[in-house]
């Protein structure tokens, strides 16, 4: 990505990315954009340039927040009414990191609502329509960071995947899209939905951006527990260049689309071409993941969202006449219908008489699942899987059935309950020109090899 | 499964919703649905399994027990409470 030099200023970079933010703007990208604010901020370092002074390593570029990431920089609303006035004095950690090192924020990109959904569908400020054709989805949660993106108006963007919300509209959109090993990356000032399987990532054109953006905000913060102590960082011994690639025979049958099943193919062939192993094996238990899934998040979600009642912050129902009613009216008016489903599901699977039948199977279940990806890595280096089973949908095509949005987040899920990495890699586009994508997913703690292993075959591929 | 009326009533008042009634009613067919794809999970023996709750890799981390320094003051996060009396937040009446 362009870091700002004497010649190419901050100011430059920053108008180029606002004026095309402007051009885009039937996208429905942005819940709000900060032009003074970042043309400020550039000229602050093109200052620093001129003088001779250091400047970081993102110096300059432009880059978007999903909208539920904590900064004073407009308000925080998670697509959602009930966070819409919250304007934060916080900083999340991982944006912190990146404007220590002189990126600039232009703006705030739409999710769906708490990032709850696969399109982007579910914001309270309405969809965000695909970079390749408007008449579809953008992927979601973080819709508008992956068509900020693949539109070229930001060289990269944050984004949070708590069950595929980064790579499904990375795939969507003909990106890169990165989420980590779980605790990677301090959750600090993020909005939280599932505490024990959110990610921090991010949005790119290559391997190599994000691999840049994941040493910079890698490393254990004592603002979130739940942070590991920096291994990304750490140089390990030099691993061979050949790797031993996996394929699910599952992710890879009738119920994929045919044109993200030859692009698989493809991308195998072009794999074996370079010396690359390929073998075939079943992961039987990834079918239960996605039961398992919307089982253990709407859980968590019940928990998490409980703090969002009217009393401290956000909106208030104006017509609340007693306490019990600030809360009731509050949550009823500020959450979206696919908000309220996923509360009360979890309410109903952590239910007295419900629990053990529910929550805790799944979480047994959830333990077979880590156990097979932990029998897979022992035959391979990495898996190679599609992101979803269909390139993007038509807007409207999937919201009045839930299960149905649902099942697209099937072959995504299962990373996010084992905690293993997975990047999403354009695959080329439908003869329509939708946009395909393939996933690599790693042991954890693989996220650096993983991402290097994607930078060289995107090289081999002359890419 | 079925999900009464009184079902959705009672896992309204645990999420702390008022919901009108046709809400209840297309929220209701919702579950239902939802929860007729995950009791697929029925058909699967975990007998003896042990539940894993996360996927941190370490447990009680611990820090020393003194005040880090906050992002936020009082007066700041005293100014995004919808209403304000006397440096406090105010509510409706409580009883």
């Amino acid at each position: 990505m362009q870091i700002a030099t004497k010649e190419i200023t901050a100011e430059s970079l920053v108008r180029a990315a606002l004026d095309k933010a402007e051009e885009y703007k039937d996208y429905n990208i942005f819940t709000s954009l900060d032009k003074d604010g970042a043309l400020k901020k550039a000229k602050i370092i093109d200052e620093k340039i001129k003088n001779g002074e250091e400047v970081g390593k993102l110096a300059g570029v432009p880059f978007a927040i999903k909208d539920n990431f904590l900064s004073p920089v407009g308000n925080t609303t998670a697509s959602s009414k009930i966070l819409e006035p919250l304007k934060s004095p916080i900083t999340a950690t991982s944006v912190k990191k990146l404007e220590d090192e002189g990126a600039i924020i232009i703006g705030r990109t739409n999710l769906d609502s708490f990032a709850h959904g696969s399109s982007t569908e579910n914001s309270y400020f309405g969809p965000t329509l695909n970079s390749h054709d408007k008449t579809r989805v953008a992927g979601g949660s973080s819709g508008g960071s992956a068509v900020a993106v693949a539109l070229g108006i930001v060289p990269f963007a944050t984004g949070t995947d708590t069950g595929g919300s980064i790579r499904q509209p990375a795939s969507f959109n003909g990106v890169y899209g990165f989420k980590p090993t779980y605790g990677t990356i301090s959750r600090y000032g993020v909005v939280a939905m599932a505490s024990s399987t959110d990610c921090i990532g991010f949005f790119a054109n290559s391997a190599e951006d994000i691999d840049l953006l994941m040493s910079i905000t890698s490393g254990r913060d004592p603002k979130d527990m739940t942070t590991l102590p920096d291994y990304y960082n750490i140089e390990t011994g030099k691993s061979s260049d050949i790797k031993t690639i996996g394929i699910i025979k599952d992710f890879n049958n009738d119920s994929v689309a045919p044109e993200i099943r030859e692009a698989l193919k493809k991308k195998i062939e072009e794999l074996k071409s370079a010396g690359h192993k390929i073998i075939e094996f079943d992961m039987p238990m990834l079918k239960y993941a996605l039961a398992v899934y919307y089982i253990v998040v709407p859980a968590e979600i019940s928990s998490n969202l409980s703090r969002h009642d009217g009393v401290r912050y956000g909106y208030r129902s104006s017509e609340a006449k007693d306490l019990d009613e600030v809360y009731g009216k509050s949550r009823s008016d500020g959450f979206m219908p696919e908000n309220k489903r996923r509360i009360m599901i979890g309410n109903f699977v952590l239910s007295s008489g419900f629990y053990d039948a529910y929550y805790l199977k799944a979480q047994q279940a959830r333990t077979l699942i880590i156990k097979e990806y932990e029998n897979a890595f022992s035959k391979c280096d990495f898996i190679l899987t599609p992101v979803a089973p269909n390139p993007a949908f038509k807007l409207g095509e999937k919201t009045n059935d839930p299960v149905a949005m649902y099942l697209e987040d099937v072959m995504s899920v299962p990373l996010n309950l084992a905690g293993v990495p997975g990047l999403a890699i354009p695959a080329g586009e439908t003869k329509d020109g939708l946009s395909l994508g393939l996933q690599l997913v790693g042991p954890r703690r693989s996220d650096r090899e993983l991402l290097r292993f994607a930078s060289n075959i995107a090289k081999k591929e002359g890419k | 499964m079925k999900i009464t009326c009184e079902e959705i009533d009672h896992l309204a008042e645990l999420s702390n919703f008022s919901l009108s009634d046709a809400e209840k009613k297309s929220l209701g067919q919702d579950l239902e649905n939802i929860i007729g794809y995950i009791s697929q999970l029925n058909e699967l023996d975990t007998k003896g399994v042990e539940p894993t709750y996360q996927v941190f890799e370490m447990e009680n981390v611990w820090r020393d027990d003194e005040i880090l320094e906050q992002d936020a003051s009082t007066d700041q996060l005293i100014a995004l409470a919808p209403a304000e009396k006397d440096h406090q937040i105010k509510v409706p009446k409580v009883l």
